[in-house]
């Protein structure tokens, strides 16, 4: 078990290496290709000052020198630049802001778990009454009321009829309230039913049967036999899940006017700031293929039947 | 064991089909989600040429901001554009994109799985680590890139769309294929020496429908969500044109003060939402009993 | 007083499509340490009745009633979970029949083996592991301690029935209810398994209520049995006084339908010789004894001399060194480092008209043999003859005329048609294919014939699949490959699956049917009474490999090899001489 894991884990990170260096390439040419420059939709600019700007950039060489030379910036680490915020570092963007986006989403994935587990495990237990009912009809709901119809009727409720939150910024704890809770309540609204559903698969199964045989009462049933298997299909949600919770945060950044990363990219995918959208991609990739690796490590060591290929 | 007067007696050559309608008609909930789908289907179809009192892009500044009334329904926006038509038209484009894309999706997914299941082997190890690397992959990111990149192009909305969400389709058609593969009643039609071509076509793509079927149901939602998303980020449609993310997006600028600019929109794309994850989950239940969790 | 006693017993639930009596009324008691056998085809409530004792039955939608439902002074009935939580696993504990799926896939063996144990209180943690240990070791599970951290995928089917034994004793029960337990083994492995239950159950002093299809299995082990069909028990009594004198029809039937290694057979007798069924109109119906022809009855059973004339046929299909190797890939890039070799050189010839018997527990290669012969997978070397034809290195297009010479009929009758199709398209597919019958009116009547000569009705024709009964789908199979007028057959374990008295009526149609078409079968099973019914020449096969050919007579007589008699020795038999011969012992 111990070495095939690490194997495991090795194999995984040496087959991010070409996924990665696909992914930089191709966001390379794309953001190259597009029509527009980073200096282009300024005011004017006189053309010698932008000719010698491009020139300190290196626009003025052909594109797969200036390809070769980013990714020659890129194997030590440096994202370069922003061409936007003049005296940044990519790399510098990012610390500052992805720690908003991590706080939004690691509040949003506790609520979303600490709802959605509970509501389905309920649920299952009392299939076809009301405490299954009214539950999943919630849950119904919450998969139908996307983050930008929730976050702006909570913004209308809470800040706006209730005055208990500010409808908008990022300067204190209770900022973190609305948008956490709009990002998440979505997610438990899909995990309650993964949940339900699972439960549902696993108590039917035999050796739920065994164990009632042996006289086990209904909380060791769920806690010691039916959980592990069936939160299986949730585990398996948990990736994708998060690359959600993460690309989820752009329109709660853009509704709740939080500076977090989901709207720096989205700023320097509009304004062709190359290198930004670049940085912000790969780390984005960094990210979700790291999570998608734990996920897949907790399900191994949940489900001693898996192997790990 | 006796069974004593079933209360729906299937017809005899009743096939597994007919079963299945029977089932789902009656699921009370996926009965009223269809009328509800129908509904606004035909409403956001024939409203905009049966109410043609006013266009989705004729503003009148004058009477921006109205109130809902007798003649316009849900208001007027910014622009004093009537926001009942602009509903209605924001649904053509918003089903319009649900369906090509999911159309989309389905073509793709289901070629792709159907060939790497079927043929198996080296093949089919390839195309599915493939798939498992491209989900791996900031998928959204890549589409909101592409639509910051190359503009609101309409139809490079549906192909990123579909794009992405072809991935699941692939996997499910996989596994059933290659469930199907090693059914006895395949491996008797071979023995029958029926051809290649016949074989998918007769024993295994009928059977394969159900559950395309099924996820295709719960695409259409997923893909609305997506271009709902884009649209809201100012990525997708774009004004004067309209769709739902965008009229939703909009409307929550000023919602403090015009509320129904966010209602009817949200309104709308939420019944729409939710009557399609009531066909979806009806139609697994009656296309899949076994599957049927009551 | 009895140990347990029930009474008027009704479990019924209630779905959407009406009330269903799945246990109608049944009355039953057990004694301190005796076994009961309860015998009955697939539906006949033999497994709700017992999971009703111990209120495991959902509920709703089931609903259970009795009269009377008394355990040692408890009363089961009263519908008190705390009672029955006491009890279960304590004083009653269960087997069930898959061990595949009965034990829990995410936890140790250790874990699920002391679970009673701690349930109940009746142990610390390190005394149970210690009684799970030496159970382990008794039940046969060699090296145990060090094998208590397992999982059960990491255990075969034979030893996790063992690990579900040690589980159901280690709380010392009053009762042991044993649901098919031994179903799902192979029968060498069912021999251990029932002559260990039987051990532990005595040593123990735990009654047992055997639950199982299998007359012969009862007659190996229970002292009392008890006969189910249709939610009730239609006979019970001492196993011996049942099975020499039955006194119910359905009784009868069983116990003549099931054929035996002991006495030769020309047709089998089927239950319906014994009784007659009508249905009522309120959903009941009427049993009839039927005046039993026993002249007549001895003139079916008795076998005919076997033939000189398929001894001098030319052989219709002559296999040489037939090899299939499975490459076992892995890794990344799914090389392959290593081979399993599931045929490994199997010859044999079958002459026009006879019957090959191929026996063999599960993973032997029997199945894989049955389909290389088809190339419906391909052999890796050796040569297959049909007819003066060499089939191996034909490609699909070569095959095409010889399958409508060679065809093969299924274990599964489930999975064998497809859903999608009507038994006319079904039937008329393959001589679409084969460009049989002149036109659609032509392949459809030559369809109805088809339906009819197999035992079914000719207005089936627009059914779908799912509206017919295993034995029924079995029959159509049959048909279907007969549509293409085939001279050959590959019966693949095609009554496996099948209930004792449906199985009866299956083979007799395929015995028939030779008789009558002349076919030539390669008559594919793990049940040895089986293949001595339908085969003149039986292989048997162990490892890939044949390890004893001879004639269906001579081999169940004096077998030759070791492997081959203790695979005789381990069918369980129902004949009265064996079972007095028990009862005297014991």
């Amino acid at each position: 078990m111990q070495t095939s894991l690490s194997r495991f884990i090795l194999v995984r990170l040496l087959q991010a290496l070409p996924v990665l260096f696909i992914i930089a390439t191709l966001t390379f040419f794309m953001v190259r290709l597009a029509p527009g420059g980073p200096f282009s939709g300024e005011k004017k600019i006189p053309k010698e000052i932008q000719a010698n700007i491009e020139a300190h950039y290196g626009f003025d060489k052909p594109l797969h020198v200036q390809y070769v030379r980013y990714m020659g910036h890129l194997l030590r680490g440096d994202l370069g630049p922003s061409f936007k915020y003049v005296g940044w570092d990519v790399a510098e963007l990012i610390r500052r802001s992805f720690p908003v986006s991590l706080q939004l989403g690691v509040f949003a994935l506790l609520i979303a778990l600490g709802l959605g587990l509970p509501a389905g495990i309920i649920a299952a237990l009392h299939k076809n009454t009301a405490a299954d009912y009214v539950p999943m009809g919630m849950a119904m709901v919450g998969i139908c009321l996307p983050t930008f119809v929730m976050g702006p009727l909570l913004i209308l409720l809470f800040s706006s009829g209730l005055g208990w939150f500010s409808p908008m910024g990022w300067y204190s704890w209770r900022d973190l309230v609305l948008p956490s809770l709009t990002l998440g309540l979505y997610y438990a609204a899909y995990i309650a039913r993964l949940t339900r559903g699972g439960m549902l698969e696993v108590l039917s199964q035999d050796y739920i049967r065994t164990a009632r045989a042996k006289g086990a009462s209904t909380s060791r049933l769920v806690f010691v036999h039916a959980l592990r298997g069936a939160l299986q299909p949730v585990i398996t949600f948990l990736g994708p899940a998060m690359a959600g919770l993460i690309s989820g945060s752009f329109i709660i950044e853009t509704i709740f006017f939080i500076p977090g990363l989901g709207r720096f990219f989205v700023n320097a995918a509009f304004n062709r700031d190359y290198t930004m959208v670049i940085g912000t991609v790969l780390f984005y990739a960094v990210l979700i293929l790291a999570l998608n690796l734990i996920v897949d490590i907790v399900q191994a060591v949940l489900n001693p039947k898996s192997r790990l290929e | 064991m006796s069974t004593a007067t079933p209360t729906t007696p299937a017809p005899e050559g009743a096939s597994l089909w007919h079963d299945a309608w029977l089932r789902l008609r009656q699921n009370r909930m996926a009965v009223a989600g269809f009328v509800i789908f129908a509904g606004i289907t035909l409403l956001c179809l024939f409203g905009p040429t049966f109410f043609t009192r006013h266009a989705y892009d004729k503003t009148q500044l004058e009477a921006h901001f109205k109130n809902p009334d007798a003649t316009h329904w849900f208001g007027t926006d910014a622009l004093g554009r009537d926001v009942f038509i602009r509903v209605l038209k924001g649904g053509q484009i918003s089903l319009a994109v649900g369906f090509l894309a999911t159309a989309v999706s389905i073509l793709i997914g289901v070629t792709y799985g159907a060939c790497s299941g079927y043929v198996g082997g080296k093949l089919d190890a390839l195309m599915m680590r493939a798939v498992d690397i491209l989900y791996s992959l900031p998928f959204t990111i890549f589409v909101i890139l592409l639509m910051v990149i190359f503009g609101r192009n309409f139809i490079l909305l549906f192909i990123a769309i579909g794009a992405v969400e072809w991935l699941t389709m692939a996997r499910i058609v996989r596994g059933q294929v290659l469930v199907l593969k090693h059914a006895e009643f395949v491996e008797a039609a071979r023995a029958l020496g029926y051809s290649t071509p016949r074989i998918l076509a007769h024993h295994i793509l009928p059977n394969l429908l159900g559950p395309v079927i099924i996820y295709a149901t719960l695409t259409v939602p997923a893909v609305m969500l997506l271009e709902a998303v884009l649209s809201f980020l100012g990525l997708g449609v774009q004004s004067p044109m309209s769709s739902w993310g965008l009229l939703i997006q909009e409307g929550a600028e000023k919602m403090d003060i015009y509320p129904w600019l966010l209602i009817f929109p949200a309104l709308f794309f939420s019944a729409t939402l939710f009557s399609l994850n009531f066909i979806g989950d009806g139609l697994r239940d009656a296309l899949d009993p076994r599957a049927a969790k009551d | 007083m009895p140990l347990l006693e029930v009474d008027n017993l009704q479990t019924h639930f209630h779905t959407r499509d009406g009330v269903v009596r799945a246990v109608d009324g049944i009355s039953f008691h057990l004694e301190r340490g005796e076994i009961l056998g309860l015998v009955g085809e697939s539906g006949s409530g033999k497994s709700v009745s017992c999971a009703s004792l111990l209120g495991l039955v959902p509920q709703p939608p089931g609903r259970i009633t009795a009269a009377r439902m008394h355990f040692d002074g408890h009363d089961l009935h009263a519908g008190d979970e705390a009672i029955l939580r006491r009890l279960r696993g304590r004083r009653i504990a269960m087997i069930f029949q898959d061990p595949m799926t009965s034990l829990n896939p995410h936890m140790t063996i250790v874990e699920q083996v002391i679970e009673p144990l701690l349930i109940h209180k009746l142990a610390t943690r390190g005394e149970a592991v210690n009684q799970a240990v030496a159970l382990l070791e008794k039940v046969g599970i060699r090296d145990a301690r060090a094998r208590l951290d397992s999982y059960p995928h990491e255990f075969s089917g034979g030893m996790r029935q063992r690990v579900m034994i040690a589980m159901a004793l280690i709380t010392r029960p009053e009762i042991l209810i044993a649901d098919e337990p031994t179903t799902a083994l192979d029968v060498t492995v069912q021999a251990q398994i029932l002559k260990l239950l039987r051990a532990l159950a005595h040593e123990v002093g735990a009654a047992v209520i055997f639950i199982t299809h299998d007359l012969g299995v009862v007659a190996e082990l229970a002292d009392r049995v008890a006969v189910m069909r249709r939610g009730r028990i239609v006979e019970q009594g001492p196993v011996l006084a049942v099975f020499e004198n039955p006194q119910h029809p359905y009784t009868k039937g069983l116990l003549a339908c099931r054929p035996r290694l002991d006495t030769p057979y020309r047709i089998l007798p089927t239950v319906a010789d014994f009784m007659e069924v009508t249905a009522t109109a309120d959903g009941g119906e009427v049993v009839r004894e039927k005046p039993v022809d026993t002249a007549r009855l001895r003139e079916l059973t008795l076998a005919a001399p076997a033939s000189v004339a398929r001894d001098v046929a030319p052989p219709l299909l002559e296999v040489r060194d037939l090899k299939v190797h499975f490459a076992v890939r892995r890794g990344w890039f799914r090389t392959s480092n290593d081979y399993v070799k599931a045929v490994d050189g199997v010859s044999f010839t079958i002459p026009r008209g006879a019957t090959l018997g191929l026996v063999g527990e599960s993973g032997c290669g029997k199945t894989t043999t049955g389909r290389a012969l088809l190339k419906l997978i391909e052999p890796t070397a050796g040569s297959i003859t049909f007819d003066g034809r060499a089939l191996e290195h034909l490609d699909a297009a070569g095959m095409l005329p010889l399958r409508k010479r060679m065809q093969i009929v299924f274990q599964d009758p489930y999975a064998s048609l497809n859903p999608r199709l009507t038994v006319e398209q079904m039937l008329t597919e393959p001589m679409v294919v084969h460009g049989l019958g002149a036109d659609a009116a032509a392949r459809r009547a030559r369809a109805v014939a088809l339906l009819e000569e197999v035992g079914l009705e000719p207005r089936f024709m627009r059914r779908y699949p799912h509206e017919f009964s295993g034995g029924q789908r079995q029959r159509l199979c049959i048909a279907r490959a007969l549509a293409v007028e085939p001279e050959f057959i590959v019966c693949d374990e095609c009554v496996s699956a099948l209930d004792v008295s449906v199985q009866a009526q299956v083979l007799n149609l395929l015995k028939a049917l030779q008789a009558r078409r002349g076919l030539t079968y390669l008559f594919i099973s793990h049940d040895l009474s089986v293949v001595k019914f339908m085969a003149d020449e039986v292989a048997v096969m162990q490892a890939g490999r044949i390890v004893e050919r001879a004639p269906a007579q001579e081999l169940y007589r004096a077998p030759k090899m070791d492997y081959t008699r203790a695979l005789l020795d381990a069918v369980p038999k129902a004949d009265l001489q064996t079972l007095r011969a028990r009862q005297g012992k014991v």
